[in-house]
């Protein structure tokens, strides 16, 4: 006996049963992705300072309009079929995969500039904050030999660093700054370690980079050798895009909360 | 939720599929998308798991009783294998907190869970409601390999440098990250396949429920142990994935040196730790819970499902309150995610929170109650069998009953300060995993294995299995009620020595000689317990080849649809889809010429 | 073609773009609104959610067609974002309700 509604709809529940399972496995990422936003809440509200205007707001926003795109072309992609229009479903479909690519690029970007960006306690009780230019050939941390180069600034206190929108902060001119070895205390960058806000940043946005990357490689397989199946079995093949295109939205959706709470809050 | 559909769907042609020159040996017993070849394959490897970890187990008994004494037998050949934490064949206090841990995390994510939840549902679920198979069998293939490949997992950090897990089951930070060796990552990983694992089967169960009833199958006509396998699939589905979620951040905290879980000034070996701080160890007992209370309904109601359908069979009566049962298993599905913060009693938390989750700890046992009660009240007036699926049914019955009395004082705050981290706390849910959810499965597997091989497993032996089990199985878990109230607490490697009347004379409330001797008795129990096993891993095998044939296809007599198939039943079950009349449970219907009627039987 | 699916009003590409613009004004508005200075913390994050809770219900509604959907899926999703709810309120509660004399920093 053959398994029954795979394609066709049940009556009674109003779905096939690949739409019923992805909706099942949807409830299962809100939870996950709940349990972090949890944690950030948590965390955040347990804290007695927290960073304010640490990523760069335009890059993020346009990573917004970047995914609500591809969400939209996801959707007129299935329609497409849906009026047996194939080639228009390829072009909604590449426009979706090129948007996905331009996210996850804006995002290394992101991620780079982080990793890039480092803060230094000196021996004197300052702090100096910058993007490193480079470090001298016999730079050695243990040994104390050699000098690094950020472009940045130095402060007095630590919690200082921690609101960059404020106006005392923005006026700041940033400069080369050279620092020898024997004069830093603590070298570290801005990556997951540095504090538990940059913590909940990067698992966040990497965990929902990695949806992006598995969402790709499947809507990718489907327009490029899973297609065939258009010409076999042209139902089955719109209800894969149908359900491909849920666990799109459903990562776009992730992304409308994670811009305000990690970018504007 | 729609009631049922009149007929399913015209066959699509699909050529390839039935296409049979046989399959070939690997495609049909090792790659198999059949929902019944997965069911047994979760079936052996849970039962392989499960014995592993009875001897962790054992192994830890041995040390509590005789501290810091080489272990006889084994002793040489663990410290072949496992080097200096295993010196002299003496169990060092780190490897007993390893397998401590690993015993926790073995019987619960790969054994247990796999046995009720995988195993049964697999195998069971599909013919009970008239189905050819699970909705996506290749993603029911999937989640097997994720089970089988966590369990490698966990397994191989055994053998690794520092060994396995040490910080017991629920991992708390900051020991789990502080501990220095790689147990943890393993533990970690492999958790994190096995949750893989269990989400997409949750996903398989629930869908397959909802969408391949067969015909005039409805929600009301659906025996109970498939309401509980429901239910199971929802607790899991979205219990689970909030540890996900901590699993990775307390990865990233051991790996990637952030504090998620690690707060400002800790100090790790008398030096402050070089980590930036900020976190809270409290947050991942949160998370933790979250999962960890739900995954206890987890255990216990498949039991129940299973339970019901043999008490029914074996009564040869209708189970009483059918209505009642499955609104109870809604209900304990739906509370169960809101009363998990009682295991954390004693963290600080604020009076009113306390008092939030004791309430809703007490509402919870209400409908678990009720389900009891029901199955108790289905015993009245039926003409009892009492074959060895029956024994071990009415054998969970009082043990569920005190493994769940002793909840009460746990789940009650004031109650709980004193026994909190206690051996009353092992004894309690020992009682109702053990003598409880495992009586039920082994009572699934005497009553199920006629319809995967073809032949009855011994009787006589079944009942020593029985007997022996239930018998031994009291005497180890009895005593540590009593030890735990003393204050004997948990997760000691000398099994309380250090606070023994013995070593402390003098001192008030340290633990009498009475308590420590309690340590001897539950050794020998423990290994006489295992002694029994060995009927049933004999019988088990031995009866696949020589057990006595059944005459029938349904030799239970029995009213569910997985027993109106061919033995056992051919890839896709059913030749064409059966069509269900009535209830699951038509015993005795007055006037009907036998005392059953099977739901797809259709009316005269 | 028809999947047993709502009526084809519901495809209308029309439809899809209107709720793309307004997704797209929508993030525009949450950018602004970050900024005005509503006095305390509190407003601006209860704005910012308020603005993404709206965007969230057009995509799941529209694009992911909740809306047509029968009341199975839209209960299953119901009672997740219950238990979502009540992880992160209980745990925030039980986290920040300490008996009286408790020192917390």
């Amino acid at each position: 006996m053959d398994i029954p509604y795979t394609v066709q709809p049940r009556p009674d529940t109003g779905v096939y049963n690949a739409k019923m399972g992805i909706w099942l496995f949807l409830a299962s990422e809100v939870m996950l992705f709940g349990g972090l936003f949890s944690a950030y809440v948590l965390l955040r509200v347990g804290a007695d300072v927290w960073p304010y205007g640490w990523l760069n707001i335009p890059l993020g926003t346009a990573n917004t309009f970047v995914l609500i795109t591809s969400s939209i072309t996801t959707v007129l992609a299935w329609v497409a079929l849906k009026n047996n229009q194939f080639s228009r479903f390829k072009l909604f479909h590449a426009i979706t995969l090129v948007c996905a690519l331009c996210f996850l690029g804006i995002k290394s970007f992101e991620y780079h500039d982080k990793f890039m960006h480092y803060e230094i306690t000196l021996a004197n009780g300052k702090f100096a904050d910058g993007h490193l230019i480079g470090k001298s050939k016999d730079f050695d941390l243990e040994k104390k030999t050699g000098s690094v180069t950020l472009h940045g600034y130095e402060v007095d206190q630590e919690v200082e660093l921690m609101d960059l929108q404020r106006p005392e902060v923005r006026q700041i001119q940033r400069e080369e700054i050279t620092i020898p070895a024997v004069e830093i205390k603590k070298m570290g960058n801005y990556g997951p370690w540095h504090n538990t806000y940059t913590a909940i940043y990067f698992t966040l946005t990497g965990l929902h980079a990695l949806h992006v990357i598995g969402g790709a490689l499947v809507i990718g397989f489907l327009w490029g050798p899973g297609s065939r199946m258009w010409k076999t079995d042209p139902e089955r093949f719109t209800n894969r895009i149908e359900v491909s295109g849920l666990f799109w939205h459903f990562v776009d959706l992730i992304w409308i909360f994670l811009f305000p709470v990690l970018y504007l809050l | 939720m729609g009631a049922t559909v009149d007929q399913f769907p015209p066959y699509r042609d699909r050529q390839a599929h039935h296409a049979h020159d046989g399959p070939g040996f690997w495609r049909q017993y090792i790659f198999s998308t059949d929902h019944k070849v997965i069911g047994i394959q979760y079936g052996l490897g849970a039962l392989c798991f499960m014995l592993f970890g009875f001897f962790l187990m054992l192994l830890m008994r041995w040390q509590m009783a005789h501290p810091g004494q080489p272990v006889p037998v084994v002793g040489w050949l663990m410290e072949k294998t496992l080097g200096q934490v295993a010196a002299n064949g003496a169990m060092s206090s780190d490897l007993y907190n390893s397998f401590g841990a690993m015993h926790g995390t073995i019987m619960v994510f790969l054994g247990v869970v796999p046995l009720a939840f995988a195993a049964f549902g697999n195998y069971v679920v599909p013919l009970m409601i008239g189905a050819p198979d699970m909705a996506f069998p290749r993603v029911n293939m999937a989640s097997y390999q994720c089970f089988v490949l966590g369990g490698i997992v966990m397994l191989v950090s055994f053998f690794i440098p520092g060994g396995a897990a040490q910080a017991g089951w629920t991992s708390y930070s900051p020991l789990a990250t502080s501990i220095p060796t790689d147990g943890q990552v393993f533990w970690i990983i492999g958790m994190a396949l096995i949750i893989t694992s269990s989400l997409l089967s949750a996903v398989n169960f629930i869908a397959t429920i909802i969408q391949l009833r067969a015909p005039g199958m409805t929600w009301m006509r659906l025996p109970f142990f498939v309401w509980a396998q429901f239910v199971t699939g929802f607790l899991l589905l979205l219990a689970f994935p909030p540890l996900e979620a901590a699993a990775v951040m307390q990865l990233m905290d051991k790996v990637a040196h952030t504090s998620f879980f690690l707060p400002t000034g800790l100090a790790i070996g008398g030096q402050l730790a070089n980590v930036s701080g900020g976190g809270s160890p409290l947050l991942w007992q949160h998370l933790f819970w979250f999962l960890g209370h739900p995954e206890v309904y987890v255990l216990i109601l498949p039991a129940m499902g299973i339970v019901c359908e043999i008490i029914a069979n074996n009564t040869r009566k209708p189970i009483w309150g059918y209505k009642s049962l499955v609104y109870s298993a809604l209900v304990v599905g739906f509370l169960s995610f809101l009363v998990w913060a009682h295991h954390m009693y004693l963290t600080g938390m604020g009076q009113k929170i306390a008092t939030f989750f004791q309430a809703t700890t007490m509402i919870i046992s209400i409908p678990s109650v009720i389900i009891l009660t029901c199955l108790l009240i289905s015993l009245w007036g039926g003409s009892i069998r009492f074959n060895t699926p029956m024994l071990f049914a009415l054998g969970f019955l009082p043990m569920f009953g005190m493994g769940g009395l002793t909840g009460l004082p746990l789940g009650l705050a004031p109650s709980d300060i004193h026994l909190h981290d206690t051996y009353y706390v092992i004894a309690h849910f020992h009682y109702v995993v053990a003598p409880g959810t495992i009586f039920a499965l082994f009572a699934g597997i005497y009553y199920w294995y006629p319809k995967m091989t073809g032949r009855k497993m011994n009787e006589f032996w079944g009942r020593v299995h029985f007997w022996c089990s239930f018998v031994f199985m009291n005497i180890v878990f009895l005593p540590m009620f009593a030890q735990g109230m003393k204050g004997m607490l948990r997760r000691m490697a000398d099994g309380g020595a250090n606070y023994s009347a013995a070593r402390v004379p003098g001192v008030i409330d340290t633990l009498p000689n009475s308590i420590m001797e309690l340590h001897t008795w539950i050794l020998w129990a423990a290994m006489a317990l295992g002694l029994a096993q060995i009927p049933f891993i004999i019988n088990l095998f031995w009866s696949i080849r020589h057990g006595e044939q059944v005459k029938s296809d349904n030799p239970w007599q029995s009213t569910t649809l997985e027993w109106q198939t061919p033995t056992p039943p051919p890839h896709g079950n059913f030749a064409t889809p059966p069509r269900i009349y009535r209830g699951p449970y038509e015993y005795s219907v007055p006037g009907h010429a036998s005392d059953f009627f099977p739901q797809n039987e259709p009316e005269k | 073609m028809n999947s047993g699916h709502s009526p084809e009003s519901a495809h209308s590409v029309r439809g899809y773009l209107f709720v793309y613009f307004a997704l797209l004004a929508g993030t525009g508005l949450t950018v602004w609104a970050s900024f005005i200075p509503f006095g305390s913390r509190e407003i601006n994050i209860a704005v910012a959610l308020l603005i993404a809770g709206v965007k969230a219900f057009l995509v799941a509604g529209y694009f992911m067609h909740l809306i047509s959907e029968r009341k199975m899926i839209y209960n299953v999703m119901g009672f997740t974002v219950f238990f979502f709810i009540s992880l992160m309120f209980l745990t925030l509660y039980a986290m920040h309700d300490f008996p009286p004399t408790t020192v917390t920093h």
